[in-house]
Formats: structure tokens, sequence, C-alpha cells
């Protein structure tokens, strides 16, 4: 058989690539906008890769990827939900406020975080990276990812007394 | 210092992701969007279980049981693209078209056929194969000088063993000028019955 002459790029099917990756960014989006909206934002992250997978000019570091695009899929969640109105024009709550799930807990506490805590809390505690780790992920410097997750804790700490 | 609160981010309740579910949702909307290049799905055979692939073009893989599935997806995958999604019924007519074929009810195929997986003398070869009639037999000295290369008869038989869509394209009608069985993709038992169902062999009673 002929072989090909061009540089191969290896991404996988991307079949595979959801079943290698889709739970542990499932936990990383539940840290980022909660349990309830977490398994849209996959699913409009997976779509995001898709459409933007043939073009891929290599398949050297996925995972990073497609947490850049999970990332920023809930970051258009969080505004979405700031957008929308939490009380209606006669003062009631609108029928599409969302409800506390049993599990919602410290969740939605993390949720509440300024961004750059809560992603550096999510990377150091959901994923279990290095700050080294979490500064490339988060474009900020080991120092500033080590006082960001310090920071979150912190504030979280003050709402979680259990 | 790990506290209660450090566990409970480590561990927090998270609840199960249902992945097949999440599949499932991914492959109905790449269908909407037009984004699947690969559909690929199982045929039942005589010969054991077939692996269908095709794209918008054609029928673009074939395969027997034994050939490791996910050494064929990387080769699709690399080769025409990753975008490969298990979708059944994208391969009905290809599917249909075998069930007659082994069914005695259908002497040729008719289903377009997207050759990107071969090139240059190989395809050749294979285009040259694809013209053999159910029930003739050529040789690879003869298919050779088809495609082009009357001494390359070597180089056919290797563009024969590495045909990516057996049966369809039937490399199974090319054997040697001597008479014997040549080689197969899918094994020697395979290559006789194909041979016996279009008659060319005789079928062995008992």
């Amino acid at each position: 058989m002929p072989r090909r002459v061009s540089p191969s790029v290896h991404l996988p099917p991307f079949e595979q690539l959801v079943d290698v990756h889709a739970r542990e960014l499932h936990r990383f989006l539940i840290g980022l906008v909660g349990p309830a909206e977490a398994e849209d934002c996959l699913q409009e992250t997976f779509m995001s890769a898709l459409r933007a997978y043939r073009r891929l000019r290599h398949g050297d570091n996925l995972r990073a990827w497609l947490y850049t695009i999970a990332q920023r899929k809930a970051t258009d969640a969080a505004r979405r939900r700031a957008r929308r109105p939490t009380r209606g024009l006669d003062g009631l709550d609108p029928a599409e406020a969302p409800v506390a799930r049993p599990d919602d807990g410290l969740w939605a506490v993390v949720r509440e975080l300024p961004p750059k805590q809560r992603a550096a809390v999510v990377h150091r505690f959901v994923l279990d990276l290095a700050y080294g780790e979490i500064g490339a992920r988060m474009g900020i410097s080991e120092e500033a990812a080590r006082q960001n997750v310090s920071a979150g804790l912190r504030r979280l700490r003050t709402t979680v007394t259990r | 210092m790990t506290d209660d609160l450090e566990r409970r981010l480590r561990t927090g309740s998270v609840p199960d992701l249902d992945v097949a579910g999440l599949q499932d949702a991914l492959r109905r909307r790449a269908g909407e969007e037009r984004l699947i290049d690969v559909a690929y799905a199982t045929a039942d055979s005589p010969l054991g279980p077939l692996t269908v692939m095709v794209t918008p073009r054609g029928l673009v893989r074939l395969s027997y049981a034994g050939e490791p599935l996910d050494e064929q997806m990387a080769e699709v995958a690399e080769r025409i693209s990753p975008r490969i999604f298990a979708a059944p019924e994208r391969t009905d007519e290809v599917r249909r078209q075998l069930d007659d074929y082994f069914a005695g009810r259908r002497p040729s195929f008719a289903v377009p056929i997207d050759w990107r997986l071969v090139r240059g003398f190989a395809a050749s070869v294979l285009r040259a194969t694809a013209r053999i009639p159910f029930g003739s037999v050529s040789s690879y000295r003869s298919i050779a000088a088809d495609a082009g290369s009357p001494n390359a008869y070597r180089a056919a038989g290797n563009a024969l063993g590495s045909n990516p869509i057996p049966i369809v394209v039937p490399c199974h009608r090319v054997l040697h000028s001597g008479g014997g069985l040549g080689g197969y993709t899918g094994g020697l038992e395979r290559k006789r019955y194909l041979l016996q169902l279009e008659g060319v062999l005789p079928t062995l009673k008992g």
C-alpha cells in the first residue's frame, strides 16, 4: 500500500475522544457551572470540538484543547445565567429559576467564586493538577495559580461551614 | 492542610455521567449538522460479521472479523476523517445488497465506491478487479496487465492482499495462472466459499 507522504496528524476517531475525556470534562464542568448545567455544557463542548476536529493540524494535546473549549462554554453559560432575570415583573420568581438539587450544595458555592479563583480551585481539586500545570492552562504564573487557589479556598471556608 | 472542604471538593458527589447517552446525542446532532464523514455498522454474513464503513461518496471499507477494528478506524481517521460515527442507517443499502449477494439474489453490487484508501498502482489493480464479473476469474498476471504493468504481478498480488473493500471489489476472483487459489485477505476458506457461491468451484456435498 502506498504510504502517506504528508505528516500524519494522529487524531483518534471522535467517539473514542468522547469515551476517553467525557467523564473528566464533566467533573471539570460541574466545578465551573454546577451539576444542573454541566451536561449541556459538555455536549456543547464536544459539538464545538467536532465542528473543528477535521481542521485540527495535530493531535498533540487534545486534552488541553478540550479543556479550553469547556472553559469557554462554562463562561458562556455563566453569562446566560447573569442575563436571566431573578425576579419576574410581578415580583414572583420566574418559572425557569434554577431549582436546588440535593447534590448542588457545594458546587453552588464553588460556582459563586470569582472566575479565576473558581477555575483555579477546580483545576486543583477536581482535576488534581500541580500549580505549574494550572498556571499553564489558565495562562497565569505558577504563583498566581497558587494565590488564586488559596483565595478561593478562604472564600469557600467562609460559606461552607460544615 | 487537607481539611474537610478539600476532601469534599476532591470527592464531592458528582452525578454519574451517562456516556452512552452523550454519544447518542452527539451522533444525532452530528447527523443533523452533516458532520458525519464516515459511518460504520456491523453486518451479519455466512462468513461471519462484517464491518461496513461508508462516506458520503460511497463504500470505503469492508472487513471481516479478525481485522482489528481500532487499527482500521485509526487508518480511516488519518486518511479520510476522524469524524467517524456508529450510524447503521447510513450503511443500510450496502448491507441489504450484501444480504442479497449471499442469498444468491444479486450477482453484482450497485453501490458507489469511495477509493480514497487506495492509491497509485494498487488503485489501478483494484479498479481492474472491480470489473471482473460474477462467476468469472482472472489471474494475478492478467490483472497486472489490465492495470498497465504486465510484469508487476507481485505488486498486483500485494494490492489485492490489502484490498480495503473485499467481496464488493471481488479480489477473490483473482487466482494463480496455474490454477492455485492464491491468497486471500480473509483466509482461503472464505475465498473458497465465495468461489463456490459464484459457481466457479464445485460445492462439496456432505
